[in-house]
C-alpha cells in the first residue's frame, strides 16, 4: 500500500469526488425540506426547490407591483455597480501605492508604517463613520469596499514588487532606464497579473463589505433585498438570492483568471 | 577606448573586510576572467564595477573619470539567472534596450523609429543565433538560449564594458562550449572590454586574455573577517596553452580538486 500522499484518484473519479459534497448537501436539504413540508405545507424555513424556482422566476421576470421594476435585475445592477466601482478604485489605489512603496525607499519609509496601521482597522467599525461623514448614499458604500480591500492590495503589491529579482532592476538600469521607465516597462507589466490575483483574493471581502453596507442603508441591492425579506422569514427568496450572489462571485473569479491567462501568457509558465 | 582603473580600493561591511587595497588597470579590449574561492569577494568586485555597490575607500575610474555609483548604460551585464525580462518576447527583450534610452516618458518607440529599432533588434538576435526564437517568451527558451538573449540585450546599448557574472554556471557542458565560441567571437569582432567571474578554471584560462585570481593573503583565525582578499595572481594569457604548472599552482591556490586540475591540464597538453 502506497502512502496516502502518493495516491491520486483516476480521471473519472476526480469529477465524481468533486461533485460528491454538493450532492450530499442537496440530498440532506431535500429530505429535511420534504419532512418539514409533510408536517406543515406552509412551513417557511426549508422551502421546496420548486417553490424557490417559482419565486426566483417571479423576481426575475415579473415587474414589481409597487415600483414596476424587475426586482432581481435592479438589485443585481445596483450591487455590481457598487462592487465594480469599489474594487476598481481599490485596485487603482493599491497598485499605485504598492508599486511606489515597493520600489522607492523614500516612499516605503514614509507610507509603509501608515498602511500597516491602516490595514489593522476593522473596516466594519469604520462604517458608521463613513455613513456620518459621507451620508447614507452610494459614496459611503463604495468607500467601505475601498477601505476594506485597498490596504490588502497595497501590501500585496508592495510585497510582489519587493520580490522582483534584484538582477532585473539592475539590468533595466544598465539598459538606460530611469525610475519612471523602470516602473512603466518592468514593474507594472510584472505586477499586473499579480494585481489581478490579489483582486481575486480580495473579492470575497469586497462582497462582505458590500452586503453589510447594503443591509444597513440602501433602497435596492442584493444585500438589501435579503435583509429586507428576512423580516418575513422569506427563505423562498433568500436562498435563491444567496445562490445567485455565489454564482456572480464565482463568475467574477473565473473572468479574472481568464484575463490573467489570456493577457499574460508568460505569467503561468514562469511560476511553474 | 574604455579603460578601468582601481586605486587602493577597499570594501568593508561593518568590521568585515571583503577586499583590501586593490590596484588594477585594465585596458580597452581586454577580456579579464576572474576566479577565486567562494566568499573571496569576486562577486562583490563585479558589483562594484557595475555600480551596485560602492567602495568603502579608494577610487574607481572608467576612462579616467570617476565610476558612476549606480548602474548605467555604459556598463552592460549578464547574470547567471534573471537576466532577461520574463514578460517580453525575445525580440521584445532586445527591442526594449533600444527603446529605453530614446524615450523619456513612454519608454516605447512608435512608427518609423520603432521599425528601425526592430530591424536592429532582429540583426542583434541573428548575431547570437536566435532569429528563429524572436517571438518566444524566455520561459519557452532553453537555459543557453536565455543567456544568448541576455548577451544580445546587453550588447544593444554598446556598453563600454561588459560584465559577466558566472553567466554559464548553470549550463550543460556542450552548450557551454557553444557559448564560449559566441562570447569569444563577439569580443573579437566588437572589441569589447569584458570582465567575467567564473567558477570554472578551465573556462577562465581558455576564454580570457588576462586572468585575475582573488584570494586572501593573510588569515587571522581569531577574526576571519579581519583581512580581505586581494588579487594574488594577475596572469596575461596569450592563447597558447598555459603551462601545466601555472594551471596547477592556481588550482592549488584555490583549493580545487587535484583531479580536476590534473585532468584539465592533461587535456590541455594533449590539445
Amino acid at each position: 500500500m502506497k502512502r496516502l500522499i502518493n495516491q491520486a484518484p483516476a480521471a473519472p473519479w476526480r469529477l465524481a469526488l468533486g461533485l460528491l459534497p454538493f450532492v450530499l448537501v442537496l440530498l440532506v436539504y431535500l429530505s429535511a425540506s420534504a419532512n418539514r413540508l409533510a408536517e406543515n405545507p406552509d412551513d417557511p424555513l426549508l422551502p421546496s426547490i420548486a417553490a424557490m424556482a417559482d419565486t426566483f422566476a417571479d423576481v426575475a421576470t415579473e415587474p414589481n407591483r409597487r415600483t414596476g421594476e424587475l426586482t432581481l435585475w435592479v438589485d443585481t445592477s445596483a450591487s455590481l455597480i457598487r462592487l465594480g466601482l469599489g474594487v476598481g478604485i481599490a485596485m487603482a489605489i493599491g497598485l499605485v501605492v504598492g508599486v511606489l512603496t515597493g520600489l522607492i525607499p523614500y516612499a516605503n519609509r514614509t507610507f509603509s508604517p501608515f498602511v500597516s496601521v491602516l490595514s489593522m482597522i476593522p473596516p466594519l467599525a469604520v462604517l458608521p463613520i463613513l455613513f456620518i461623514a459621507l451620508g447614507v448614499g452610494e459614496v459611503a458604500k463604495i468607500a467601505l469596499i475601498v477601505f476594506g480591500i485597498a490596504p490588502f492590495i497595497m501590501r500585496d503589491i508592495q510585497q510582489r514588487v519587493e520580490e522582483l529579482p534584484r538582477e532585473l532592476l539592475v539590468k533595466a538600469q544598465t539598459l538606460g532606464a530611469n525610475t519612471w521607465q523602470i516602473i512603466l516597462r518592468l514593474v507594472l507589466p510584472q505586477v499586473m497579473p499579480r494585481l489581478l490575483d490579489a483582486t481575486r483574493l480580495a473579492l470575497g471581502s469586497a462582497w462582505l463589505f458590500l452586503i453589510a453596507s447594503e443591509a444597513i442603508a440602501a433602497t435596492e441591492g442584493l444585500g438589501y433585498r435579503i435583509f429586507l425579506v428576512r423580516r418575513y422569514l422569506d427563505m423562498e427568496l433568500i436562498l435563491p438570492y444567496v445562490m445567485w450572489i455565489t454564482l456572480l462571485a464565482f463568475l467574477a473569479d473565473v473572468i479574472l483568471r481568464l484575463i490573467v491567462r489570456v493577457v499574460f501568457p508568460w505569467y503561468r509558465a514562469r511560476r511553474s | 577606448m574604455s579603460t578601468v582603473t582601481l586605486k587602493n580600493v577597499w570594501k568593508e561591511y561593518g568590521r568585515d573586510v571583503v577586499l583590501e587595497n586593490i590596484d588594477l588597470h585594465v585596458d580597452s579590449g581586454e577580456f579579464v576572467t576572474i576566479v577565486g574561492a567562494s566568499g573571496c569577494g569576486k562577486s562583490t568586485f563585479l558589483r562594484m564595477l557595475l555600480g551596485q555597490e560602492s567602495p568603502t575607500r579608494g577610487e574607481m575610474q572608467l576612462d579616467g573619470r570617476p565610476m558612476p555609483d549606480e548602474p548605467g548604460p555604459d556598463r552592460g551585464v549578464v547574470f547567471q539567472k534573471y537576466s532577461v525580462f520574463p514578460h517580453l518576447t525575445a525580440l521584445g527583450n532586445v527591442l526594449v534596450a533600444e527603446e529605453l534610452g530614446h524615450t523619456r516618458f513612454t519608454g516605447r518607440l512608435f512608427g518609423r523609429h520603432r521599425r528601425e529599432a526592430r530591424e536592429r533588434a532582429r540583426k542583434m538576435l541573428a548575431s547570437v543565433g536566435l532569429e528563429q526564437a524572436a517571438n518566444k517568451y524566455p520561459s519557452e527558451l532553453s537555459g543557453g538560449m536565455q543567456q544568448r538573449l541576455a548577451i544580445a540585450q546587453a550588447l544593444m546599448k554598446d556598453p563600454k564594458i561588459l560584465l559577466l557574472d558566472e553567466p554559464f554556471g548553470a549550463l550543460d557542458p556542450g552548450i557551454r562550449q557553444d557559448m564560449h565560441e559566441l562570447v569569444r567571437e563577439l569580443w573579437q569582432r566588437q572589441g569589447l572590454t569584458i570582465f567575467m567571474v567564473t567558477h570554472d578554471l578551465k573556462e577562465a584560462f581558455e576564454l580570457g586574455s588576462r586572468l585575475l585570481v582573488f584570494d586572501k593573503v593573510r588569515h587571522d583565525p581569531q577574526a576571519p573577517g579581519a583581512y580581505g582578499a586581494n588579487i594574488t595572481y594577475d596572469i596575461p594569457l596569450s592563447h597558447a596553452t598555459p603551462h601545466p604548472s601555472v594551471y596547477r599552482a592556481v588550482g592549488q591556490r584555490l583549493g580545487l580538486d587535484a583531479d580536476v586540475v590534473t585532468h584539465s591540464s592533461t587535456a590541455e597538453e594533449e590539445g
